[in-house]
């Protein structure tokens, strides 16, 4: 019930953020919108599936951010000169290795930013399992046990 | 300051267009599908992220950019589980990624005199 009430509530707010206008009747149809989301979402059964996020240190996801926008800067730099480059030096990889993060969130998050880097993609991911593919051997050379991998499971709350 | 400001964004919008022109490019030269996903990301990383902010620098400190750090976030969030489905769909319907050193061989055949 409290999960229900707090979504409510997150929906109201986006609403009010994206409508921007405070009249009557947008602002009752914005009511009806979220309560109506709200019941898709109970009937459809995804209310409180996953793990809370509050069992990661915020702090650290925090800086998390600004740590790999620097790291998607520097792969993007590397993959567009390898597009450019007139011989195209690529030399693709299937990588297989176990990631350290032991929780949902914590895999979701270093998944999501291989993928998001360019020049790897998470193919399959699996608690132990990650199958990355990657455009550069250098790239997938510096998958396993990487930074990014550290900072992932530093989050956790164990 | 509203010419400095003018200035920055032109420079970050034409930053993203050129990125995004990259990832485009990367996506015609590479060879089979899963490299070329990878030129594909460099579009909604730096193209898309680029030209955000230099939206965010036209629009100053208003609703609008509020309304366009959210896209950002929704991007960060929504393109990268997207790629991964494709990747995964595409592995298990059972298309094989070339790996190792790649020769493009029509790069090689246009290159003969």
């Amino acid at each position: 019930m409290a999960r229900s009430f707090t979504i409510l509530v997150a929906l109201l707010l986006f609403w009010l953020l994206l409508s921007g206008m405070f009249v009557p009747f947008l602002l009752a149809a914005g009511v009806g919108s979220a309560i109506a989301v709200l019941l898709f979402s109970r009937r459809m059964d995804v209310i409180g599936g996953e793990e809370l996020p509050n069992r990661l240190h915020w702090f650290k996801l925090l800086a998390y951010g600004p740590w790999l926008i620097k790291e998607i800067i520097l792969a993007a730099w590397d993959v567009s000169k390898r597009i450019l480059h007139p011989k195209l030096p690529i030399s693709p990889a299937l990588v297989e290795f176990t990631p350290s993060q032991t929780m949902d969130a914590g895999l979701v998050i270093h998944a999501n930013s291989i993928t998001l880097t360019p020049g790897t993609i998470s193919v399959e991911v699996e608690h132990g399992r990650f199958l990355v593919h990657a455009l550069s051997s250098e790239a997938a050379a510096s998958l396993a046990g990487s930074e990014m991998d550290r900072r992932c499971a530093d989050m956790e709350v164990r | 300051m509203t010419t400095l400001i003018d200035f920055l964004s032109a420079l970050f919008l034409a930053g993203g267009a050129f990125f995004s022109l990259v990832g485009g490019i990367g996506l015609v030269r590479m060879p089979d599908f899963y490299t070329r996903m990878h030129g594909a990301s460099i579009t909604e990383t730096l193209g898309a992220g680029l030209m955000l902010i230099g939206l965010m620098l036209l629009a100053g400190l208003t609703l609008v950019t509020v309304k366009l750090a959210m896209i950002g976030l929704l991007i960060l969030f929504a393109s990268p589980t997207a790629t991964h489905a494709l990747a995964k769909a595409a592995l298990l319907s059972g298309l094989k990624p070339r790996l190792g050193e790649q020769h493009s061989t029509t790069e090689v055949a246009s290159s003969k005199p």
